[in-house]
């Protein structure tokens, strides 16, 4: 699944050469942890082992690319931003000191190049709040007292028999498209990639508190997106 | 003793407590009123429930693999800042 990715090209930067084969990495929950595997793969780049920067790049590619879009609206410049990126990674890698985990590590120069290359100026936190307070549930569902009076179905348990895993993953994928950028760059984050709040924080430069109010948001958006796919589907 | 009874949050309040319950963040006082809001509203319950489902399936989205292509093109990436050391 690709959320809002293409191919990169990087022609410009390079001559083709021959291709590598390196094995494709699933995010594997359970197994080696993300973070130790990424140290082992640092540890082998450092020794000039171009396939463990494959493997690196082919982990990481993905939610580069997809926060570069939220700072750049041409997909061929977030792509450049992303490249230009694993460049600044190879020439400070030596610099990498392991007080953050990689992927952090990544991300926050991926923000720094997409804002430095003046590609487009970032939207700050302050304008993606400016839409004002935007409720969880539209405020008609409850009644004057703040109960109720359009409570939420039970929809849970057989959800996914009902809907079809298809039609829920594209009923997702296209409220995160339909996000403030912010927003979806928190959610993506933070619930797609799985990084801890502060990574959060760290990566995109926000406070703990905006943080979480741009996540409340999108998630509520998230919700209330399966609910509305539920009622069009008159389950 | 109503003066230590948790004052009642109303369900429009409930929802937009919710993420920051998820994530841990609600001061203490805050995550007791709510979970006792929780224990005697079954729609509050339910949408506590929508959103963990929300969050299970969102969790869900991996990323695609890189295909052999681009594999190649950052192979280059990477023969280029050998030849550069």
């Amino acid at each position: 699944m690709r959320v809002l990715g293409g191919r990169v090209s990087i022609q410009h930067l390079c001559a083709r050469s021959m291709s590598i084969h390196a094995p494709r990495i699933r995010w594997s929950r359970g197994r080696t942890k993300p973070a130790d595997e990424d140290l082992q793969l640092l540890m082998r780049l450092r020794d000039g082992d171009e396939r463990a920067f494959v493997m690196l790049v082919n982990k990481h590619h993905d939610p580069m690319l997809r926060l570069a879009r939220t700072f750049v609206h041409s997909h061929a410049v977030a792509e450049e931003v992303v490249q230009e990126t694993w460049v600044g990674v190879l020439r400070g890698i030596d610099r990498f000191e392991g007080r953050s985990s990689l992927r952090t590590w990544l991300l926050a120069i991926l923000v720094n190049r997409a804002r430095s290359a003046g590609v487009r100026e970032a939207r700050s936190v302050a304008a993606s709040d400016s839409e004002g307070f935007v409720a969880a549930v539209d405020a008609s569902r409850f009644d004057s007292t703040g109960a109720w009076s359009s409570p939420p179905e039970q929809w849970v348990d057989d959800l996914e028999e009902r809907m079809g895993a298809r039609a829920l993953r594209d009923q997702i994928l296209e409220a995160l498209v339909q996000m403030p950028e912010r927003q979806r760059a928190v959610v993506m984050l933070r619930d797609v990639d799985g990084l801890r709040s502060d990574e959060v924080c760290h990566v995109l430069e926000l406070t703990a508190a905006n943080e979480r109010v741009l996540l409340h948001r999108g998630r509520s958006r998230l919700r209330q997106a399966l609910e509305d796919r539920i009622g069009v589907a008159g389950v | 003793m109503r003066l230590f009874a948790p004052a009642e949050i109303p369900c429009q309040q409930v929802v937009e407590m919710i993420s920051d319950y998820l994530e841990g963040a609600l001061p203490a006082r805050d995550r007791r009123r709510l979970e006792h809001h929780l224990a005697g509203c079954p729609h509050c319950s339910a949408y506590l429930a929508q959103m963990r489902e929300t969050l299970r399936l969102t969790g869900r989205l991996v990323p695609e693999d890189l295909s052999p292509e681009m594999q190649g093109e950052f192979s280059d990436v990477y023969r280029r800042w050998r030849s550069e050391q």
